[in-house]
């Protein structure tokens, strides 16, 4: 099993190192180099070989590239093309932010989704059933700026029960409640559609298997069933659902980020695409893909724990 | 979750009147997109009297934009971007990605690994990263915008179109057909070809849903469909500011969007009825 495991983790690494490559290499495509966007287009030829040469761009892509990567893996992701920042001291706090902002929305949309999955399995077919199937449907059919611009009109503007520009505050209940409601509800919405429909599948699954049947003929409640016999044979599963919806919100606190204009790394990268800051949008892509692939190894990781037969291979 | 099936034998079924409605609007959106010249008002770039952020009045059904256009034709021509745009990028990636996927489950061993690594690859990044990191590189122009929507979703038609065609081709028909001596052309273009065509359709139906959400999110992020044109995530960007005085001019192009996606999927829930929903 901890082979299995770490078979997966090694490929995640391969992929991370493949897809710095890619980026390398479109980068590497650019007309002109990093030494143009700095210093503009009118330039001495001695300014630009000054600079190419300290940021190594006299050198050619491969080793660059070994420069990068040797770099990077002690935590050094080069420097800032616009503000002459190191890129990890700029993305540290905003990591953290960000951080704060999808672990809240994880706290709220997951074990709701999974109490709104459980009900609709145990009410299946019932209008509550189906309601709730065509709201998720509609959650997941709908950007999420709309769904962001929509919660700003009703609840900043019209309403004013909250601000519609979000501060990382989180040092009392109030400004918390205040700063996050709003985009983390904006964001919980696409999770919970997602996870309750896949609870509802998983959970509908097991409550159709023989031995349920079994237990209700033996005379068993519902709850007690559903709870003690079916919850658990859906418990896998479900955490692999959970681990998967949740990388929905790689995409989603992009917008949300730059709807309520939260000091995110999100906004951080929105920001350096529209500067053409390289080094920046690098570093801040390679981190949502690991962040997407860590997700994808935790589900992978209670599917092997929760199936005997991948566990045991 | 990726429900491959072989497809049922035609039957004459009933759609659900949900599938109706949902091609209905679908249509009607289509309509709009091709008779965008005949059926807007105003010229989209055309300022009005009425000044900025106007509210409804007979000459500017939905009222102005930020600049004093009509929004209503802005919303009309933005259909030509939104559903243009999102459908050849769609039938791009299904395109390619089913030609991949059936070569790569009849094809040669290692051209299945190259093909399925690079697909694994590819999967790993995020859509909207992927779309940041190609509109940085490139910038963005129509072309771009169409590249990066069909790239973003072949290897997700590929993995679909591969597994369908492997289960295919495993099959006893296709099995018998290669024994009867029949060659590649006729056991991918007769056999495998015609009995994938479901899950193929259902997928492209949501690579489609799937490239409108994501380029109207690059448009309103301003990164997508560049002015003066705009598509309806760009026109719920331009008019932000309206959110307060106009807000229809904000709202209208963003439920645009979402019409169109539920319509879709209810369309394609109708006629796939089972699992359609599930893939991701």
């Amino acid at each position: 099993m901890l082979k299995l495991l770490l078979k997966r983790a090694l490929a995640a690494m391969l992929t991370l190192v493949a897809i710095s490559a890619g980026i390398f290499v479109a980068i590497m495509l650019l007309p002109g180099d990093a030494a143009d966007i700095v210093l503009g287009q009118a330039s001495s030829e001695e300014a630009r070989a000054a600079l190419q040469a300290t940021m190594h761009l006299d050198e050619p892509a491969p080793l660059r590239y070994m420069h990068w990567l040797a770099g990077a893996l002690h935590g050094d992701l080069g420097t800032s093309l616009i503000s002459n920042i190191k890129v990890a001291n700029l993305i540290g706090s905003r990591l953290t932010n960000t951080l704060l902002l999808a672990g809240l929305t994880t706290a709220v949309a997951v074990p709701l989704a999974i109490a709104l999955g459980i009900t609709a399995a145990v009410w299946r077919n019932s209008i509550y059933d189906r309601a709730m199937m065509m709201l998720a449907v509609a959650s997941v059919s709908v950007p999420e700026f709309l769904v962001a611009t929509l919660a700003v009109i009703g609840f900043a503007v019209e309403l004013r029960w909250f601000p519609a520009l979000s501060k990382a505050d989180a040092s009392s209940p109030a400004s918390m409640l205040s700063n996050f409601t709003l985009p983390v509800a904006t964001l919980a919405l696409g999770v919970i559609a997602q996870l309750t429909r896949m609870t509802r599948t998983s959970l509908i699954a097991v409550l159709d298997l023989d031995f349920i049947e079994m237990a209700r003929l033996k005379g068993l409640r519902q709850s007690r069933i559903v709870l003690h016999h079916a919850l658990p044979n859906a418990a896998g599963p479900i955490a692999n659902a959970a681990a998967l919806s949740l990388s929905a919100l790689l995409g989603g606190v992009i917008i949300v980020e730059v709807v309520f204009d939260y000091p995110g790394l999100a906004k951080l990268m929105v920001d350096a695409v529209a500067t053409r800051d390289m080094p920046l949008i690098q570093a801040c892509a390679m981190v949502f893909c690991a962040g997407y692939m860590a997700l994808g190894l935790i589900a992978d990781l209670f599917s092997i724990l929760t199936n005997p037969r991948l566990a045991h291979s | 979750m990726s429900a491959v099936s072989i497809s049922e034998p035609r039957r004459h079924r009933r759609l659900p009147l949900s599938a109706w409605v949902g091609l209905t609007i679908a249509g009607l959106w289509a309509c709009v997109a091709l008779l965008a010249p005949y059926a807007a008002p105003h010229d989209p770039g055309k300022i009005l009297d009425q000044g900025p952020f106007a509210l409804s009045s007979s000459t500017a059904l939905l009222g102005t934009d930020y600049l004093g256009r009509d929004v209503l034709s802005r919303v009309i021509f933005g259909a030509r971007f939104t559903f243009g745009l999102a459908l050849l990028a769609a039938l791009a990636a299904s395109a390619t990605g089913a030609a991949l996927g059936i070569a790569a489950a009849v094809g040669r061993r290692w051209f299945d690994g190259i093909m399925s690594r690079t697909a694994d690859g590819f999967i790993s990044i995020p859509h909207l990263t992927f779309a940041l990191i190609m509109v940085a590189a490139f910038g963005s122009s129509l072309p771009v915008l169409l590249a990066l929507l069909a790239t973003s979703y072949i290897p997700g038609a590929y993995r679909i179109a591969r597994a369908s065609a492997i289960n295919v081709n495993a099959t006893d028909f296709v099995q018998i057909a290669r024994a009867r001596g029949e060659g590649t052309f006729y056991l991918v273009f007769r056999e495998i070809l015609p009995n994938i065509v479901a899950p193929i359709v259902t997928d492209f139906g949501l690579r489609f849903i799937f490239a409108i959400l994501l380029m109207s999110s690059l448009s309103f992020l301003g990164l997508g469909v560049q002015p003066p044109d705009a598509d309806w995530g760009a026109l719920t960007r331009e008019n932000i500011e309206g959110i307060y005085t106009a807000s229809l001019s904000v709202i209208v192009p963003a439920a645009a969007i979402g019409t169109l996606t539920i319509s879709i999927n209810m369309a394609i829930d109708g006629f796939f009825a089972p699992a359609a929903s599930e893939v991701v």
